[in-house]
């Protein structure tokens, strides 16, 4: 193989492990949610190219708040679906939603926009 | 204190009222205007005087009072007719009004000070995001004209009001999608006007008279092919600026999307382009230094355009929801002071008399004070014909009266309607998840940066084996991958068949409540009815009369005119049944009832009785000669009755609940499907198997106590069946639960029946058959949708890698790959659609 060659097989392979590591194996750490009066556990999420932040941890059973805001206006974000609770909200574009849920067992939940390309967690402890 | 809180905040308790056999509903509301320590007394004291209310208490600190009456004697309304009159408030109209000339935070400022000053306005918030501004009031102290009069002292315009706060979101959320594919358009337009250009002359080797004059190798051809360079920067920047947004955006979120592979597929071959026309000497060979402006500018062009016609055809899959958003009316005529005033629709509050002529709409949910008419439900029931009504039967809000005028009292109005009810329950289920979408979700995750990687992995293969010009082809090879991968047409197969099927069900007087319940609706092999008020009416009605010794006329005159004044359903059906024969009842002497036996008393100097056996032998009278016409009745699970004047007996006169018209059409269209019918019963086993016989249902549970229902459903679960259970909704509700599809059987404006997974608004079992009709049609239609999305990118991607060149010698051209992609999206869409074409009697069986 000539030297070009190596050059470019070599770069394509760091090219790949570099897409691997950024978009697979680097985790956020999440936001814990705040507790507030009434026993509402609270967190604010930006919606914008994804969910900020896109981990949020809370404590099972206790209710929890989750308010979105979205301020784009990609057709794909104007809903949130937490598929596991059976929730969904319409995102109108600088409103602020709150989507209420009870997570009565601790684990993962995930929840996304309808077609899957936002996608953010929450971590029921 | 001035209380500034004022809304209807409680509703009834549901639980309590299905409960109790004593009825009792419990509700709170907001009182506005209590400002002192003497005014929780003074509302109480009102409270308390309207009949029917058992306790009040009320909360000076909250603004709340707790109210707990009997529903028989009182309305909500009546409660709050009795705190307006004490002086008090109670509800408060909320509204959005849309301002025309809204710029700044300053505007923000003067808009909502001018509307703070008026007085009975509670709030105003406005925003230069919605361009709108909030506004909370309360309606007896000022109207929607004041509001938009003080919006104009402060210099400003109310755009054309929406209706009912319901709609907002989604006409918000459209003026914002028509906005979007506008500026898409302009986009495509600049994009494809600048292409044609860019296409001539990026192959003039293919066009005689270029390829003399600017031949390979000279400077002519560099120097167009700089300015197409030039020409094609704007497209890239404004027209594909969306691409470059949205990778930004997600790479900040370590996600990629459609986006990032457009955008990196088109920078790359925009970068390359400028490496062949700048430093053309960097190629070893004058081949390779050759120019994609064209791919550039023509894969903008292709994909904007895709994305604009998604744009309309995701509009056009909440059609549905948008025409029961559309039937919400937008004035009413309120009478109030004795006079009729129109009002917006925003401001008609619980206890208003409403006056509706014939054309008018039906503003909100209410029950006839006086006056009948025809009414058109078609839009919320499905039922196609005009339903007569009169005092005392339940209106819906958005249904078109026909014929005659009447006056309402409103019971429901707003947010509680059973059209607003509607409306959120369908939205949220077209927002909710099928369960075959997990498919989609464990891939969709991968997929983006899985075709990053190939299209790496094609670009090395190409340059370490391919064939000469390397650099050319693997650059193509790159950018094709890049660009024919089509996440969107993944993420889009499942929610846009569900929200047309969804849709499509509300159109038709079925509420499907989620994408999960759409799902388990098709895998059904097995329906189990409840009988009564599912498949039979759940009133009795006169069925026969047999007459020995007598005419049935004077047999069934005889009985009704002695029933006449009784309350009981039984001698209630024997009346109705006889007005519906026209005959001439007469008055009843000394009625009277003989209890556990049957009813007496004289009519026209004749003694006459009508009950049982037990009372006719009691007094001595034979019935030998009717045992047995009493005996095949009882058997067909009719109550039969003797009637006997001055110690003779007449005849017979039967009442049954008798089948609704198309329960026997329903079943057989359920059986037709495959579908085993069983029927569930808490009547005893003879008038069960009578039904049973009349609807064609082999399979009966009888004598099943209401708390058995359930376990009977999961009896026949354990029996390895997908079961789905029709009942009331109240006294089902635990079956309905426990089967794996509940259809709820509606009840008027009550819509929202917790326990089903469907309910049928239309209280006809053919709404079961259309459910599993549209739900077979929407999974059949998810199904094509995935596999075309699957399959598109399962074999465009390879393709596009250049699967086929050592073969075929195909390889694909970056300008078909973006059609191809952006078509594969539109497709997905346009075959949801589809479904909008859905007929429920063509498909059912």
């Amino acid at each position: 193989m000539t030297a070009d060659r190596w050059l470019v097989l070599v770069l394509g392979l760091s090219l790949v492990a570099f897409i691997v590591w950024f978009f697979w194996l680097k985790r956020t750490a999440g936001a814990r949610a705040a507790e507030v009066s009434g026993g509402y556990q609270e967190a604010m999420i930006l919606v914008k190219g994804g969910y900020t932040p896109d981990t949020i941890i809370v404590r099972h059973g206790k209710p929890v708040r989750l308010n979105f805001r979205r301020e784009e206006t990609a057709s794909c974000s104007d809903k949130v679906v937490f598929a596991d609770f059976n929730k969904s909200a319409e995102l109108p574009t600088g409103e602020t939603v709150a989507v209420e849920f009870f997570p009565k067992e601790p684990g993962e939940y995930a929840f996304a926009c309808p077609m899957g390309m936002f996608r953010g967690r929450l971590i029921v402890e | 204190m001035t209380e500034t809180k004022l809304r209807l905040a409680g509703r009834s308790d549901e639980g309590e009222r299905a409960g109790a056999p004593a009825k009792s509903e419990h509700i709170t509301l907001r009182i506005g205007g209590m400002t002192c320590a003497h005014c929780p007394p003074a509302v109480e004291k009102a409270l308390l005087a309207v009949l029917g209310v058992r306790h009040a208490r009320v909360n000076l600190a909250t603004g709340n009072a707790h109210v707990g009456f009997d529903p028989a004697a009182a309305k909500v309304a009546d409660l709050v007719q009795a705190i307006r009159r004490a002086g008090y408030a109670c509800g408060t109209a909320k509204t959005r009004l849309p301002i025309a000339n809204m710029h700044c935070s300053s505007c923000v400022l003067r808009i909502e000070l001018e509307l703070k000053m008026m007085p009975g306005v509670v709030k105003a918030e406005a925003s230069t995001l919605t361009n709108a501004v909030d506004i909370e009031y309360q309606p007896e102290r000022t109207s929607m004209d004041a509001l938009k009069a003080a919006i104009g002292r402060a210099g400003y315009r109310v755009s054309e009001p929406k209706h009912a706060a319901d709609a907002e979101p989604l006409s918000a959320e459209e003026a914002a999608s028509a906005a979007e594919y506008d500026l898409l358009m302009r986009k495509f337009w600049f994009a494809a006007a600048i292409s044609v250009p860019v296409m001539l002359f990026s192959y003039p080797d293919l066009i005689p008279g270029l390829r003399d004059w600017m031949p390979m190798g000279s400077g002519t051809r560099r120097v167009v092919w700089a300015l197409l360079g030039v020409i094609s920067l704007p497209v890239l920047v404004w027209s594909g600026s969306q691409f470059f947004t949205g990778m930004w955006d997600a790479l900040k979120h370590r996600a990629a999307n459609m986006h990032t592979l457009i955008a990196i597929g088109i920078s790359a071959a925009y970068l390359y382009s400028i490496v062949a026309v700048a430093f053309p000497r960097l190629f070893p060979d004058m081949r390779l230094a050759e120019v994609f402006w064209d791919v550039t500018t023509v894969v903008v062009a292709l994909v904007v355009l895709g994305l604009a016609l998604e744009i309309k055809a995701k509009g056009r899959t909440s059609e549905a929801i948008k025409k029961l958003i559309g039937l919400q009316a937008k004035t009413a005529r309120v009478w109030r002071d004795g006079k009729e005033i129109e009002i917006p629709v925003e401001e008609v509050l619980v206890g208003d008399v409403l006056v509706v002529k014939p054309g008018d709409k039906v503003a909100v949910d209410g029950e006839i004070l006086e006056g009948s008419s025809a009414i058109d439900e078609s839009m919320i029931t499905g039922e196609s014909l005009p339903v007569e009504k009169g005092v005392g039967n339940e209106v819906i809000g958005g249904t078109l009266n026909k014929t005659g005028s009447f006056k309402f009292n409103a019971t429901k109005v707003g947010k509680d309607t059973a059209l607003a009810s509607i409306i959120r329950l369908v939205k949220d289920a077209q927002g909710s998840k099928a369960p075959i979408q997990r498919v989609v979700d464990a891939v969709s995750g991968y997929f983006v940066p899985a075709v990053m990687i190939l299209a790496i992995a094609a670009f090395v293969i190409w340059y370490l084996v391919g064939p000469e010009p390397r650099l050319v082809y693997a650059t193509i090879v790159l950018v094709t991958t890049l660009i024919i991968a089509c996440p969107c047409a993944l993420g889009l197969a499942t929610p846009t068949s569900l929200t047309v099927g969804i849709g499509k069900g509300a159109e038709n007087g079925i509420l499907i409540r989620s994408g999960d319940a759409l799902q388990s609706a098709e895998k059904l092999n097995a329906v189990i009815l409840d009988k009564t008020g599912t498949i039979t009416r759940g009133e009795p009605s006169l069925t026969d009369v047999v007459a020995k010794g007598s005419d049935e006329e004077t047999v069934l005159r005889l009985a009704a005119s002695l029933e006449r004044g009784s309350e009981h359903p039984l001698g209630e059906a024997i009346v109705k049944g006889a007005e519906a024969r026209n005959l001439a009842l007469v008055e009843a002497k000394d009625f009277g009832a003989i209890p556990g036996h049957g009813v007496g008393g004289r009519i026209e100097d004749r003694a006459i009785l009508l009950g049982n056996a037990k009372l006719m032998r009691d007094r001595g009278i034979g019935i030998d000669h009717l045992t047995s016409d009493w005996e095949r009745l009882a058997g067909e699970g009719k109550t039969p009755m003797y009637i006997a004047s001055d110690g003779k007996a007449l005849g017979l006169v039967a009442v049954a609940d008798t089948v609704k018209p198309d329960s026997k059409v329903a079943i057989e269209q359920l059986k037709a499907l495959g579908l085993e019918v069983v029927m569930l019963t808490g009547d005893n086993e003879r008038t069960a198997k009578a039904i049973a016989r009349q609807v064609g249902i082999d399979r009966v549970l009888a004598d099943v106590l209401p708390q058995d229902k359930a376990h009977e459903v999961q009896k026949l679960q354990l029996e390895g069946r997908n079961i789905g259970m029709v009942g009331d909704g109240i006294n089902d509700a635990p079956a309905l639960a426990q089967a794996d599809v509940g259809f709820a059987i509606g009840t008027g404006t009550d819509v929202a029946i917790e326990a089903s997974d469907i309910t049928l608004i239309k209280g006809s079992l053919t709404g079961v058959v259309t459910a599993i009709a549209i739900s077979k049609a929407t999974m059949r239609n998810v199904r094509q949708n995935l596999i075309g999305a699957f399959g598109y990118n399962v074999l465009g991607i390879p393709v596009a890698m250049g699967a086929l060149y050592p073969f075929l010698g195909l390889l694909l051209s970056p300008l078909i790959a973006a059609a191809a992609m952006a078509f594969s999206s539109v497709t997905v869409v346009t075959n949801a659609n589809r479904l909008r074409y859905f007929e429920p009697g063509r498909n059912a069986s």
